[in-house]
């Protein structure tokens, strides 16, 4: 099983130049990253396919991450999940960063690289709204086309939709009769109607 | 005025989403020349409730009854994907007697899941009622054993971070060990009735093939990825939980078509059954449960951590990151149904509309766990 840190240096050597960095992980799972920059994203990942000892031909997983710390401008993430099937070892992830949370945010796709990521980044497109440039069909997968905003996103707010609950229960009944209160209280000084 | 010149050549036909043969709800939209598939159009969604949101606002232990849900016939597969994740992200160790209850829910998991298929496949192809009645008599058997050892039938909610919710109760594994025993007369009976079959042959022979580098290449995995000749099982290649004690075989087919998909499927409940054989004779006494983790108000260190297991439609993936709160950051599951149908449009196109039922059968997909 190669390590992040003999990765990077096999990365280094290969394709000098490429901008990528080790990004450690805390937890005992010792999972260590490797996270690499968007121009280079591609050829780093045809490295790690094709490369004779490392042959990462099976993309298991991709996941969208949303970075929102409170008072920063934060970033979008896509987390890449790799093993080989030929040389049997793995995980080994690959990471890349958007520059801002802006709704346009941008990401090459590894679509062309793996098959395997065509419904998962579609998937974080529909959820994160990271689009992935060179996807052959990025379109929304589990939420419908007319679909406004990014349900995974940290800031989404929830649609105040109480009024499809079946069953209405006491929290909801008073956000109900918030919402149905008049803006201004009556003149008279009568109770507001229930 | 249309004339014959006008009219497009080809028919458009929305499949499901409310039709038996998908399975649930799902919806694909095919365009046909004649009766000939050649375009289709996968269309999800439609059980989308969004789990992962919903995870990052409960506890981690709350989300354990929810993985349940996701594939509502493995309940107890995703228990274990879900608490293997876990148990990288925290460092926790499992006591074995915990570890052999894994493995026998899980292979009778597995048991119970694949014999559904066998049924519901038979049903996509005509024989609609008749197999399906005679594989969910032997599926109940398998369910009152969970029922006994969770209480639930299918919402078994069973495992824990380092361990099992309950121990087995009396009786318990002299009842699985029947049942092991009594199986493989229920399956040498449906392979006599079914794999020499002529009208399953001719149905499932050569349709939908798949090679095994475009299935390496689209992340199929579990028995579609073993049907197109790759003999690549996380049980092997991982060797979680304490699955390289067991001697067990990882049967691989050669074609990659709909045949070799149902054949694997009807060998690997052989080699579950060898591994339950195991375990049951193996099964120690001892604690189920780590008693150094704190399932309330659980605070795993932060970090991140991926774990997959073997589930029976393929490999179930759940990666998390901890920021050291009572809540998971980001709760992504890896669903194999939804990444196993990746190839779908390729595998349906040139055959006939009423082989995309078969082919779409032969996938085993599970919508609670396609659209989450």
């Amino acid at each position: 099983m190669p390590t992040a840190e003999h990765l990077h240096e096999r990365i280094r050597a290969s394709l000098p130049g490429a901008a990528i960095s080790v990004v450690p992980n805390g937890s005992p799972s010792a999972q260590h990253g490797l996270l690499v920059g968007t121009g280079d994203a591609e050829a780093v990942a045809r490295f790690l396919r094709d490369d004779p000892a490392l042959r990462l031909d099976f993309l298991s997983n991709v996941t969208g991450v949303d970075h929102a710390p409170p008072g920063e401008p934060g970033y979008l993430e896509a987390i890449y999940h790799l093993y080989s099937i030929e040389r049997g070892h793995g995980p080994v992830t690959l990471r890349m960063q958007t520059a801002d949370r802006s709704l346009g945010a941008r990401l090459p796709s590894l679509t062309p690289v793996w098959r395997s990521a065509e419904f998962q980044e579609r998937e974080i497109f529909d959820l994160f709204g990271i689009v992935f440039e060179g996807h052959p069909d990025l379109r929304r997968i589990l939420m419908w086309d007319e679909f406004e905003g990014y349900p995974m996103r940290k800031d989404y707010v929830t649609p105040d939709d109480y009024e499809y609950e079946p069953t209405p229960h006491d929290t909801v009944l008073e956000r109900a009769r918030a919402h149905d209160a008049p803006a201004d209280p009556p003149p008279d000084g009568g109770t507001p109607p229930p | 005025m249309n004339t014959a010149e006008d009219l497009p050549e080809t028919l458009e036909v929305s499949m499901g989403p409310q039709h038996p043969s998908t399975h649930g709800v799902f919806r694909m939209n095919a365009e046909l020349d004649g009766e000939t598939v050649v375009r289709l159009k996968p269309v999800f969604g439609y059980l989308h409730r969004n789990h992962e949101k919903i995870a990052e606002s409960i506890s981690w232990l709350g989300s354990m009854p929810y993985t349940d849900r996701l594939d509502y016939f493995c309940s107890l597969s995703n228990n274990w994907g879900y608490a293997l994740a876990v148990e990288k992200l925290a460092g926790i160790e499992v006591p074995d007697r915990a570890e052999h209850i894994r493995v026998i829910t899980a292979e009778l998991t597995r048991l119970q899941n694949h014999i559904s298929f066998l049924g519901f496949i038979l049903g996509d192809m005509g024989a609609w009622g008749t197999a399906l009645m005679y594989a969910f008599r032997e599926r109940e058997y398998v369910l009152d054993l969970f029922e006994a050892l969770t209480g639930s039938r299918m919402m078994c909610n069973y495992m824990r971070f380092g361990g099992c919710r309950c121990d087995l109760p009396p009786g318990w594994a002299a009842a699985a060990g029947t049942l092991v025993d009594r199986f493989p007369r229920f399956l040498d009976e449906l392979e006599r009735l079914l794999v020499g079959n002529e009208i399953l042959i001719a149905r499932l022979q050569g349709v939908g093939r798949v090679d095994a580098a475009r299935a390496i290449d689209a992340g199929l995995s579990g028995p579609v990825l073993r049907a197109s000749g790759v003999a690549y099982d996380v049980r092997k290649a991982d060797g979680y939980g304490i699955y390289p004690r067991f001697a067990f075989r990882v049967p691989r087919g050669e074609h990659g078509d709909c045949y070799d998909r149902f054949m694997i499927r009807v060998i690997e409940m052989r080699e579950s059954l060898l591994i339950l054989r195991q375990a049951l004779d193996a099964l120690p006494e001892g604690p189920i449960q780590n008693p150094k983790v704190k399932l309330r108000n659980f605070r795993p260190p932060a970090g991140e951590a991926y774990g997959r297991i073997e589930a029976p439609k393929g490999e179930l993936g759940f990666h998390l990151i901890s920021d050291g709160t009572d809540k998971p950051y980001r709760y992504r599951v890896r669903p194999p149904s939804l990444i196993n149908l990746t190839l779908l449009e390729e595998m349906c196109l040139g055959h006939k509309v009423a082989d995309v039922m078969v082919i779409l059968g032969s996938i085993d997909i599970v919508l609670g766990e396609v659209d989450r």
